[in-house]
C-alpha cells in the first residue's frame, strides 16, 4: 500500500509544474495544457483522499472536475483556433489588444 | 458728590476719526479738506483737552476713572477699556493735544507740496489717537496698546519718504529696538499680573503699597522696575537702546519734533513717573533709571558736539534731554522729570520745527557746514530758534532753566556725583546748541544759492518756484511763535522756593506722588500722610537750604553762560579753530564724529552675529536641514518606493498571476507553518 503522503507529494510537483508553466510559457497551447496538469494534480489529491478515508464524495468530485475540464478544453480550443485563425500566431505576448 | 462724566474716551477717538477719514478717503480729498479734516479732528481733541483742564478742579474724586466697556474677563482677571485721569496724565494730556496741534498747523506749510499729502496727515492723527491712549489708559494693558500704537505710527512716519532707502531702514530700526524694550515691558506686565493678578493701575499701585522697598537683593518688585525700565529705555532712547533716534531723523520733520521730541519719547518717562510706587519700593531698580539716565544725558551731549547734520545735533540733544528726565525720576523726583517733559516738549518741538524752517529756507539742505548768515534772511525762525535755545541752554528765566535747575538740585541732594555730571553735560548742552546756532545763522552764507531749490527733492517734495533762501509761509511761523512763547514763559509754572516762587506744578503733581490711593481732591496736604522724603515738595524745605541751592542754580547758569561763550570763541570769533583743535585731538574728535562707533560695535555684536546665526544655523541648519529635509525626504522616498513598486503594474497577466502564486504560497506556508506549530 502505497502511503498517503506519496500521493499528496506527486499531485504538489504536478501542481507546481502546471503553476510554472502557466507562468513562464509563451505558447497558448502549452498554457493550456499546464491548466489541465494542475487539474489533474488535484484531481490526484481528491483521489488520494477518497482512497485514504475511504469516501466517495472525492471520487465524485473528480468527475465534475473532469467534465468541467472537458467542456473547457473545447471551448478554450475553439478559441485558440479562431485566435489563430486572426492573429496567425499562438504567442499571448503579441495578443494584446486591449491593452493600451 | 457725584463723580462727574468727562467723556474722556472721546480725546483718543477724535484723532482716530481724522486718521480713519483721511486715512480711507483723503486720496480723493483735496488738500483743503484733508487740512480741514486733520486739523478739525485734532483741534477739537485739545478742546476736549481743555474742556476737560477746565472742569478738572471740579472733580470730587482723584484719580477719576471712567470706564468705556469691559474688555477682558478671565477668571479673577479682568481689563477694561478705562480711561485715567490725574494731575500727571491731564499734563500729559495738555501737552500731547496742545504741541501736537501746533505741530498739525506747522506740517500743513510743511508737506504742502508732498504727493503723500493725505497720508501724512493720516499718520498724524493715528499717532495722536495712540499718544492719548497711552497717557489715559487706566491699566498697564491700555496704556501697552497706545505703547505699540505710537511705535507703529513712529516707524510709518520714520519710513514716511519709503522709496528712499536709508529711511525705510531707520523705519526698521526704529520698530526693532523698539522690540526689545517692549519685550521688557511685556515681562513686566506678566510678573504684575502673577504678583497681583491686576493690571489695572490703582489696584496693582495699591496691592504694591503692601510691599516694603526691596532694599537687599532683587525682589519681585525690583524685577518688574527694571524691566519696565527696560521698555523705558526702548521707548525713550536711553543707554544703550538710544541708537534708533538719531537715524530716525529720516523722517520729515515735524514727526521729529512731534514724535521724536516732545511727546512719543517721553512716553518712557511718563511711564515710569506713573509706576512710580513700584519703582519707589526697588531702590535698586531706581538708581539703575538715575545712572543710566546721567550716562545718557552726558553721553549723547558729547556725542551732539560733532555731528554736523542739523537734525542729527537736536536729536542726539533729545536724547540726552530724556537722560535728564530718568536722572530726575531715577533720583525720585519724577515731578521734577516730568516737569522738564513739558519744557522739553515746548523748547525741543520749536527747535525741530525752526530746524524745519531752516531747512525748508535752504531747499532741504541738513548740513550745517552749507548753512551761515541766515539770521537776516529768516528773521522769525531765528529768533524763535535763539529763545528755544537759550532756553535748552538753561539761561533764565527761560523755560528749560527751571526744569533742568529743579533736576540738578535733587540729583545734588541724592549724590553729587549726578550733580557734576548733570553739570558738565549742561555745559555740554549750551555749547552744542550755540554752536548750532552760529553755523547756521552767523556769518557768511556757506551753500549754493543757485541749487538751493535743487535739493528739493533730496529730503522733500517742495517745488517752490521762488528761488534763494526764503523765510517759510506764516502758517509754519505762527507754531513756531506760539511754542516760542510756551518756551519762554512755560518755566514760570515752577519757580521753586529758593527764587521766591511756590513751585506751583511740583505741588500740583503732588498728590500723585504722594499716594496712589483716591483722595479727596485738594486735600492732599492733610497732616497725618507724611510724605516720603524724596517727594518733599520745594515749599516745604528749610529756609536755610535756600542760600546753597542758589549756588547750585548759580553754577549750573554759569556752565550754561561758558558754553555759550565757547561756542561763540569757537564758531564766532574765530572759526578756523574748531578745525585745529579736531586735528590736534583726532583720535578724540573721530570717535565723537563717528558717535564712538556704537552703531558699528552694536553691528559688530549683535546684528553680524544674529545674521551669520540665522543664516547658519537657523536657516541652512534647521529649516533647510531639519524642517525642509524631513519634508523633502518623505516625499522623496515615497517617490522612490512607488517608482520600483510602479514596476510591478507591468499590465503583463502572467506576471500578475505570479504574484497570485508568490502569495498564495506565503499564506498557505504560513498556515502549514502555524499548523505545525500549534501540533
Amino acid at each position: 500500500m502505497v502511503p498517503l503522503s506519496y500521493y499528496l507529494v506527486l499531485s504538489a510537483i504536478l501542481f507546481a509544474c502546471g503553476v510554472t508553466g502557466f507562468l513562464i510559457k509563451r505558447n497558448i497551447i502549452t498554457i493550456f495544457m499546464s491548466i489541465e496538469l494542475m487539474l489533474n494534480g488535484v484531481n490526484l489529491s481528491f483521489v488520494a483522499f477518497a482512497a485514504h478515508w475511504q469516501q466517495l464524495s472525492g471520487q465524485v468530485f473528480v468527475f465534475f472536475v473532469m467534465v468541467v475540464a472537458a467542456a473547457e478544453a473545447a471551448v478554450g480550443l475553439a478559441i485558440i483556433i479562431a485566435l489563430f485563425r486572426t492573429r496567425e500566431t499562438l504567442n499571448i505576448d503579441q495578443v494584446n489588444l486591449l491593452k493600451l | 458728590m457725584k463723580q462727574p462724566n468727562l467723556y474722556l474716551w472721546l480725546i483718543p477717538l477724535l484723532p482716530l476719526l481724522g486718521a480713519a477719514i483721511n486715512g480711507l478717503l483723503g486720496k480723493r480729498f483735496s488738500r483743503q479738506a484733508v487740512v480741514a479734516v486733520a486739523l478739525g479732528f485734532s483741534g477739537a481733541a485739545f478742546c476736549m483737552a481743555l474742556w476737560v483742564a477746565s472742569q478738572f478742579s471740579s472733580l470730587p474724586l482723584l484719580p477719576h476713572v471712567e470706564t468705556v466697556a469691559p474688555w477682558l474677563r478671565s477668571g479673577g482677571f479682568s481689563v477694561d477699556f478705562a480711561f485715567y485721569l490725574d494731575q500727571l496724565s491731564l499734563i500729559m494730556l495738555l501737552v500731547v493735544t496742545g504741541v501736537g496741534f501746533l505741530i498739525h498747523i506747522y506740517s500743513v506749510g510743511y508737506m504742502w507740496d508732498d504727493p503723500g499729502f493725505y497720508r501724512f496727515f493720516s499718520y498724524l492723527n493715528l499717532f495722536m489717537f495712540f499718544m492719548l491712549t497711552l497717557v489715559l489708559g487706566s491699566s498697564y494693558l491700555v496704556m501697552f496698546i497706545g505703547w505699540e500704537g505710537v511705535g507703529l505710527a513712529s516707524y510709518l512716519l520714520i519710513g514716511f519718504w519709503f522709496t528712499k532707502d536709508s529711511a525705510a531702514a531707520a523705519g526698521k530700526k526704529a520698530f526693532i529696538v523698539n522690540r526689545i524694550g517692549d519685550f521688557g515691558f511685556l515681562i513686566a506686565l506678566f510678573l504684575l499680573i502673577q504678583h497681583f493678578n491686576s493690571l489695572d493701575f490703582q489696584k496693582v499701585f495699591e496691592a504694591a503699597k503692601g510691599y516694603s522697598p526691596e532694599t537687599a537683593g532683587v525682589g519681585f518688585l525690583t524685577a518688574t522696575a527694571l524691566l519696565l525700565m527696560l521698555g523705558a529705555a526702548g521707548k525713550s532712547a536711553q543707554i544703550p537702546l538710544y541708537v534708533w533716534l538719531p537715524d530716525a531723523m529720516e523722517g520729515p520733520t515735524p514727526v521729529s519734533a512731534l514724535i521724536h521730541a516732545a511727546t512719543m519719547v517721553t512716553a518712557g518717562v511718563y511711564m515710569v513717573a506713573r509706576s512710580h510706587t513700584i519703582f519707589e519700593r526697588a531702590p535698586s531698580a531706581l538708581t539703575v533709571v538715575a545712572i543710566i539716565g546721567t550716562l545718557t544725558a552726558f553721553f549723547a551731549a558729547t556725542i551732539g558736539i560733532a555731528q554736523t547734520d542739523i537734525k542729527k545735533v537736536l536729536a542726539y540733544s533729545t536724547v540726552s534731554q530724556l537722560g535728564y528726565m530718568f536722572m530726575a525720576c531715577g533720583v525720585g523726583a519724577f515731578s521734577a522729570g516730568i516737569f522738564h517733559l513739558m519744557t522739553h516738549a515746548f523748547f525741543k518741538g520749536l527747535l525741530f520745527l525752526a530746524a524745519g524752517s531752516v531747512i525748508h529756507a535752504v531747499g532741504g539742505e541738513q548740513d550745517m557746514r552749507k548753512m551761515g548768515g541766515l539770521w537776516r534772511k529768516i528773521p522769525w525762525t531765528w529768533a524763535t530758534m535763539l529763545i528755544a535755545t537759550c532756553a535748552i541752554a538753561g539761561i533764565p528765566p527761560l523755560a528749560g532753566f527751571f526744569s533742568k535747575d529743579e533736576i540738578l538740585w535733587r540729583a545734588y541732594q541724592a549724590s553729587w556725583a549726578y550733580w557734576l555730571v548733570g553739570v558738565v553735560t549742561a555745559f555740554l548742552t549750551s555749547f552744542y546748541m550755540f554752536r548750532l546756532m552760529y553755523m547756521t545763522f552767523s556769518g557768511e552764507y556757506r551753500g549754493d544759492a543757485e541749487t538751493a531749490h535743487a535739493h528739493d527733492d533730496h529730503a522733500h517734495g517742495h517745488g517752490h518756484g521762488h528761488g534763494g533762501v526764503h523765510e517759510s509761509p506764516a502758517v509754519m511761523i505762527v507754531p513756531l511763535v506760539i511754542l516760542a512763547f510756551l518756551s519762554f514763559f512755560g518755566g514760570f509754572v515752577g519757580v521753586p522756593g529758593s527764587l521766591g516762587g511756590h513751585n506751583q506744578f511740583d505741588r500740583f503733581l503732588g498728590p500723585v506722588f504722594r499716594s496712589s490711593t483716591p483722595v479727596v481732591n485738594a486735600a492732599h496736604e492733610q497732616p497725618g500722610e507724611a510724605a516720603p522724603p524724596e517727594q518733599t515738595t520745594e515749599g516745604t524745605e528749610p529756609e536755610a537750604g535756600h542760600a546753597t541751592e542758589i549756588t547750585f542754580t548759580a553754577i549750573s547758569v554759569g556752565a550754561g553762560l561758558l558754553g555759550l561763550f565757547l561756542a561763540w570763541l569757537l564758531y564766532k570769533r574765530s572759526p578756523d579753530l574748531p578745525d585745529r583743535i579736531a586735528d590736534s585731538l583726532h583720535s578724540l574728535y573721530s570717535a565723537v564724529a563717528h558717535k564712538y562707533w556704537i552703531d558699528e560695535l552694536y553691528a559688530a555684536i549683535f546684528v553680524k552675529p544674529l545674521i551669520v546665526i540665522s543664516s547658519v544655523v537657523f536657516w541652512r541648519g534647521i529649516d533647510r536641514g531639519v524642517i525642509d529635509a524631513t519634508l523633502d525626504g518623505s516625499a522623496e522616498t515615497a517617490k522612490e518606493v512607488s517608482d520600483n513598486l510602479r514596476h510591478m503594474q507591468s499590465g503583463n497577466l502572467r506576471s500578475y498571476a505570479g504574484w497570485i502564486a508568490i502569495g498564495a504560497t506565503g499564506v498557505i506556508g504560513y498556515m502549514v507553518w502555524v499548523w505545525a506549530g500549534a501540533r
